[in-house]
């Protein structure tokens, strides 16, 4: 392996990293709005949701990314591969996180909403105030898991030709007949990718737990 | 709607590729489960060294990418002198992937294991596999059983990775199909819906098995 080999990966794993930022930053809160609509029974969103969540759950990613790369164009609707790669990503994370934040605000306790409705908070200001700041600490280190998931779940969209962390180092591979050290590479900077969503979401349950120390 | 006259027409291709999923996730879920078992044993074993291996492997396993594992077992192995053709390469990746989740969620089920129970087992004279199989398996099966049924459903999912290798599997058919009569749409669809009914079957399989083993406990 050359220098411009190690270099190829590298350069594709900031295609894998912004993807899966992208489709995290995306997917959060619409898996937020999604556990949201689960929460407040609205009729047939719920329906809806429950159905989503059933079916992306279940579904293959590389099945996913075929299915909406290759057949939304037949309804008119036609994605070059990078967006289409992001709304797979996105579509499937917002599914797990919808589990997850509804869990949480399942398990939220109902005497503190129903104590910010005895001092009058409108729906909005209660749930801004009252329930957002604790679930978001209560399902933290589900969504990490999730994130760390998502990362690894990002070679799917390989299969529509973009460039990331996987296929750059098959590349390597396929060109310099020993597939070994560019996977080797490949395995080193997931698992840094990973331990940095990991170290992050120790760093912020320290700082909570300091600010309950104070 | 012509597309999905198309994928009826040709329905032995799906219904081939699913097969082959259904026999490919079976062999991967006894494999790896009990590979995954008989890992946990070192993961709990007293001695560091030991321990310690075993927890690299199943720390790898959790960082790679399994699209990566695949192509390291598929391109990497024939260096290495061992030689696979491609559908016993796909099984034999989706075995030693999840090998390692069973493994870690089967040490998490027995570490919450009382103590008093193994205590029990010592007293009444089993040691080594005995009481590995007769007292520690049991009651780490059982509460193990809604962990082991995602991990299926994580077995189903990942080997649609495995059309990279040209499987003949579920995604591989739909994307053969798809290629040969340009029916994108209607193909995916009904390989979306075939793994969404091989998985809700498996939910409901596991939520009947866990009833069962609330009723025993």
């Amino acid at each position: 392996m050359t220098a411009h080999d190690y270099l190829s990966i590298v350069q594709a794993a900031f295609a894998t990293v912004s993807m899966s930022l992208v489709s995290i930053v995306l997917g959060v809160p619409l898996g937020l709005g999604l556990a949201l609509i689960r929460w407040s029974r609205l009729p047939l969103l719920n329906r809806a949701t429950i159905v989503y969540v059933s079916i992306v759950r279940t579904c293959p990613s590389v099945t996913l990314a075929l299915l909406i790369f290759f057949a939304l164009p037949e309804v008119g609707i036609s994605l070059d591969p990078v967006p289409a790669g992001i709304l797979t990503l996105t579509l499937s994370t917002a599914a797990f996180n919808t589990e997850i934040w509804r869990s949480a605000l399942m398990n939220f306790p109902r005497d503190q909403y129903d104590a910010a409705l005895s001092f009058g908070m409108r729906r909005g200001l209660r749930l801004r105030r009252v329930v957002l700041p604790q679930i978001v600490r209560s399902s933290l280190p589900a969504l990490v898991n999730e994130m760390t998931l998502q990362v690894k779940s990002t070679p799917a969209v390989a299969v529509l030709g973009i460039v990331e962390i996987t296929r750059a180092a098959i590349r390597v591979g396929a060109r310099t007949y020993q597939p070994l050290p560019p996977f080797i590479v490949a395995l080193a900077l997931y698992s840094i990718i990973v331990f940095a969503f990991v170290r992050t979401q120790r760093v912020i349950e320290r700082r909570y737990a300091r600010a309950d120390a104070s | 709607m012509n597309g999905f006259n198309i994928v009826w027409q040709h329905r032995d291709m799906i219904i081939g590729g699913f097969e082959n999923t259904l026999m490919i996730v079976a062999l991967a879920a006894i494999g790896s489960f009990t590979l995954g078992a008989l890992l946990t044993i070192p993961l709990m074993s007293r001695h560091r060294g030991v321990a310690g291996l075993a927890t690299v492997y199943v720390d790898t396993m959790r960082c790679v990418p399994f699209l990566l594992f695949v192509y390291l077992i598929y391109f990497g192995l024939p260096s290495l002198g061992i030689q696979f053709d491609n559908w016993s390469s796909g099984v034999v990746a989706l075995i030693l992937y999840n090998t390692g989740y069973m493994a870690e969620l089967l040490r998490a089920a027995w570490a919450n294991l009382p103590k008093e129970l193994i205590e029990a087992g010592h007293a009444f004279g089993f040691v080594g596999w005995g009481l590995f199989r007769r007292i520690i398996l049991p009651p780490v099966l059982f509460s193990a059983i809604p962990l082991i049924g995602n991990q299926l459903i994580q077995i189903v999912k990942d080997s649609a990775f495995l059309t990279v290798i040209a499987v003949g599997e579920l995604t591989h058919q739909a994307t053969s199909l798809q290629t040969t009569y340009f029916v994108p749409f209607a193909s995916f669809i009904a390989a979306v819906v075939l793994y969404w009914v091989t998985c809700v079957t498996i939910e409901s399989t596991v939520g009947f098995a866990n009833r069962f083993a609330e009723a025993r406990r």
